[in-house]
């Protein structure tokens, strides 16, 4: 799509609706238009450049309900100078939003396959997207199963919505963290343990994975040694941005640029590239 | 007395005498003329306003990392090769305010900055510059997103051509194939033809605004000789080349060599000082800046070039992605010749050699391309070399 | 009612094994129930038996931390608890609770070792599975070490 009409360098003014505190350094906004108008239609898997005004700029992926087009909701980690600003923010404060950017979860190509959503930690929140959209057609799809690694119980994101999704029948749910103690009463062990777990018939399967590089890069080998087509399998790559548009030059891995190639991935595309250092 | 209805590829000559008309007849169309001229002892791209600011009767000695200027025997105005700068400067701005801000009682406004429109003549653009500004138009231009103020600048840009007399000491355009002929995407394009009889140069016409400037320009029809003599000149460049670049599945030779020992090797020697990314006429990586005054109350958005060999160029929560200078070297030679190609196309690289030139340790992106294809099969760096005899 | 060679067929780690072996490891082998919060073992104890968890869930933990125990990992259905025995000392390394109601197979360490001794084809076939799981085990804790949800290296999706 060719945007020459106004200058997409130019953020639009959003209002904070509300700050939810989720856990530790992780905080979610919900966002609605300054001027009143529609909140541009996005796809699960794309990201916003948000703005703090005299702060800067950073991506983040959009972890609301695409069905659902009244607000924006944005979760992140206060870990830069932009983030720990935007966690300062309040209700009724104003941010500048950019977007949405980038390539999307292939949800309309799971249609009638099993699908596996395997997410760690932080990746979690722009999965919450793609879940939200099959369980809003849940019976387009075979067995949905959503696997989920955390650190330690106290970092499990979304919580309350996990043990929603874990109470629901058309749904298997499981959740692991790398330590815990002794307390716990879930899986202790990293997520690809949970792979055995879940029911799915590889040769009509798909798998979006997102989490840190080094999970996913575990992840969907594991999901392939199963049986799954490396080309059936989507992965969410990251990469320092400046522009979202394919100019700052920032985001390049090897022949992509995030910001428009990705951050979706098929991971036969990527697969080579993961296990390099310094790509 | 000018030179009217002439028509695209049509060629006259013009006399040395005359060819301040040319550059008058630019500035009576509301040019701003820019080209080469002599500072710092370098050829840079600057605004001309008349043909003595030219270079005339200089040349240039480059090599690796080395870069002099000397005087020609003659009084030639393009008698040498290309100089430290680029015509990027002109349509991608090094620094550029994209907008401002100001905080209001609940927010804050955003002003977007308005995109003059520029009326440029480029004068003097070599075949290999030409091939460059066609790159950065395709990044700029022809992809999902357009910039503003790149269009805002290339729109109404006329270029002048020149046909190189001699090669320079680091150019490799001929094997690059984007040069040294001028062949397209130019209004006119003149080959210097100077010797002891004469100073007159071949003018060839590209375009319908090509044709309208040498109306006021006064020329004459060529002889068969003069352009026998032009293509003998541009010849004799191209055979002058003393580097070529194999591009033989350049792409995926580099990208099956990701883990080569060459690139530790280059990496003992470069000192991520980025000048090649400077220098070079189709690298076009910016940051994005977020200011803001002391008072807080006003923002401004700036963009600037940036170098992909900045150590936190590839930087994400956790460190850079590519923190050694292994790693920023063979991204930015990878992309140059390899990535560029899935990108945008085309090579990233015209063979200008400026990076070449311009390297305070010389490195030779042709002889590390060369090297790689060599010793494909290389053990790897901790292997025992003596088990292979 | 599935006999005990059915179990044990059934069970992962005994996945395509020769069913004459399988006769001769059987004679190790006991069907065993565990109540949640009740050890199957403890650190520094003889390690005499392993486990094929068939159903349920064990929290593996170390009381070396000077607080409260850390669980390291938990084994759960289809998996294998337990390949000390095969190893001097042939102690345990760690605690092992249930934490749901567990049904497992016991296996007798020191009579599946004399059983090696005697046919070398058992301790063969013993050495390449538990070998198998111990590879797994080493994958998956060097991820586990690796850290890789820390506060420094990890932020959410696309977000920096």
């Amino acid at each position: 799509m060719s945007m020459t009409f106004s200058d997409p360098m130019v953020p639009r003014p959003y209002r904070i609706r509300r700050v939810r505190h989720e856990i530790l350094d992780t905080f979610t906004l919900e966002l609605e238009p300054e001027d009143g108008g529609e909140i541009p239609p996005f796809a699960t898997g794309q990201f916003n450049m948000l703005y703090v005004f005299g702060v800067g700029e950073i991506p983040i992926s959009i972890s609301g309900d695409p069905a659902n087009p009244a607000f924006l909701l944005h979760t992140t980690r206060a870990v830069g100078t932009v983030s720990r600003a935007m966690q300062a923010l309040k209700q009724g404060d104003m941010l500048g939003v950019r977007g949405p950017f980038g390539s999307h979860w292939p949800i309309e190509q799971a249609k009638g396959l099993d699908v596996i959503i395997a997410a760690g930690g932080i990746g979690l929140a722009p999965l919450r997207s793609a879940v939200y959209q099959i369980l809003a057609s849940r019976e387009q799809y075979g067995q949905v199963t959503l696997l989920y690694g955390a650190r330690t119980p106290a970092d499990i994101l979304y919580r309350h919505e996990l043990e929603r999704w874990r109470g629901r029948l058309d749904l298997d749910v499981f959740v692991t963290v790398d330590r815990a103690e002794s307390s716990w009463r879930g899986s202790v062990g990293v997520v690809t343990k949970l792979i055995p777990r879940a029911t799915f018939d590889p040769g009509k399967a798909v798998a979006f994975v997102c989490g840190p590089e080094i999970m996913m890069r575990f992840t969907a080998a594991g999901l392939a040694a199963r049986g799954i087509p490396a080309d059936q399998i989507s992965v969410s790559m990251e990469r320092n941005m400046k522009c979202a548009l394919g100019f700052c030059g920032h985001c390049q891995y090897r022949p992509y640029f995030i910001c428009r190639d990705g951050p979706v991935f098929q991971y036969a595309h990527v697969q080579q590239l993961l296990t390099k250092e310094g790509i | 007395m000018g030179t009217p209805g002439l028509q695209q590829n049509d060629r006259v000559i013009l006399e040395r005498e005359h060819f301040p008309d040319l550059l008058a007849s630019l500035h009576t169309r509301g040019y701003q003329v820019v080209g080469p001229t002599v500072r710092e002892n370098a050829i840079v791209y600057d605004t001309l306003q008349s043909v003595d600011d030219l270079p005339i009767g200089y040349t240039d000695e480059q090599a690796g990392g080395c870069y002099r200027l000397k005087k020609r025997g003659d009084q030639a105005l393009f008698g040498y090769a290309v100089g430290p700068h680029s015509w990027k400067k002109f349509l991608h701005l090094p620094v550029l305010r994209l907008w401002s801000a100001q905080r209001t009682q609940n927010g804050f406004q955003i002003v977007p900055e308005h995109q003059e429109p520029a009326k440029m003549a480029f004068f003097g653009v070599r075949s290999c510059e030409l091939h460059a500004i066609a790159i950065q138009d395709k990044v700029f231009l022809q992809m999902a997103y357009h910039d503003p103020a790149y269009q805002a600048r290339r729109e109404h840009l006329c270029l002048i051509a020149v046909n190189c007399g001699q090669a320079g000491g680091t150019c490799f355009c001929a094997s690059m194939h984007t040069g040294p002929k001028v062949t397209s995407d130019f209004d006119l394009a003149l080959t210097e033809i100077l010797d002891e009889h004469r100073h007159s140069f071949l003018v060839e016409v590209g375009t319908a605004l090509g044709a309208e400037i040498l109306q006021d320009v006064p020329c004459r029809a060529t002889s068969s000789e003069e352009i026998t003599q032009a293509e003998r000149i541009i010849a004799d460049t191209a055979a002058q080349m003393g580097r070529t670049m194999d591009t033989t599945d350049i792409k995926d030779l580099l990208y099956r060599n990701t883990d080569h020992p060459r690139w530790e090797d280059v990496a003992s020697r470069c000192l991520t000082c980025g000048n090649c990314t400077i220098v070079c006429p189709t690298c076009f990586c910016t940051t994005v800046e977020d200011t803001t005054d002391l008072t807080g109350e006003r923002a401004e958005r700036w963009r600037r070039w940036d170098s992909c060999f900045t150590t936190d160029f590839s930087y994400i929560v956790g460190g850079s992605v590519r923190a050694s200078s292994k790693a920023r070297y063979r991204q930015w030679m990878t992309h140059k010749l390899a990535s560029w190609i899935d990108q945008f196309g085309t090579s990233g690289c015209v063979g200008c050699g400026r990076c070449i030139t311009w390297c305070p340790v010389g490195i030779d992106i042709t002889e590390e391309v060369q090297a790689i294809r060599e010793s494909e099969s290389a053990p790897g760096p901790g292997a025992d070399k003596e088990r292979n005899t | 009612m599935r006999t005990l060679e059915s179990i044990l067929a059934a069970h992962p780690f005994f996945h395509g094994l020769d069913p004459g072996l399988m006769q001769l490891i059987i004679e190790c082998a006991l069907n065993v129930r565990f109540r949640p919060e009740h050890y199957l073992f403890h650190e520094g104890e003889q390690a005499t038996h392993f486990f094929l968890i068939r159903e349920g869930r064990v929290a593996l933990e170390t009381t070396a931390t000077p607080q409260r125990p850390v669980i390291i990992e938990t084994i759960e259905t289809g998996e294998v608890l337990g390949w000390s025995w095969l190893f001097p000392p042939y102690c345990w390394h760690f605690s092992a609770r249930a934490i749901e109601p567990v049904r497992a197979i016991m296996l007798d360490g020191i009579c599946l070792r004399e059983k090696s001794e005697n046919d070398h084809r058992v301790g063969y076939e013993l050495m390449k599975r538990v070998a198998s799981i111990l590879i797994q085990r080493l994958q998956a804790t060097r991820l586990q070490l690796l850290d890789i949800y820390n506060v420094n290296g990890e932020s959410g999706g696309a977000s920096v």
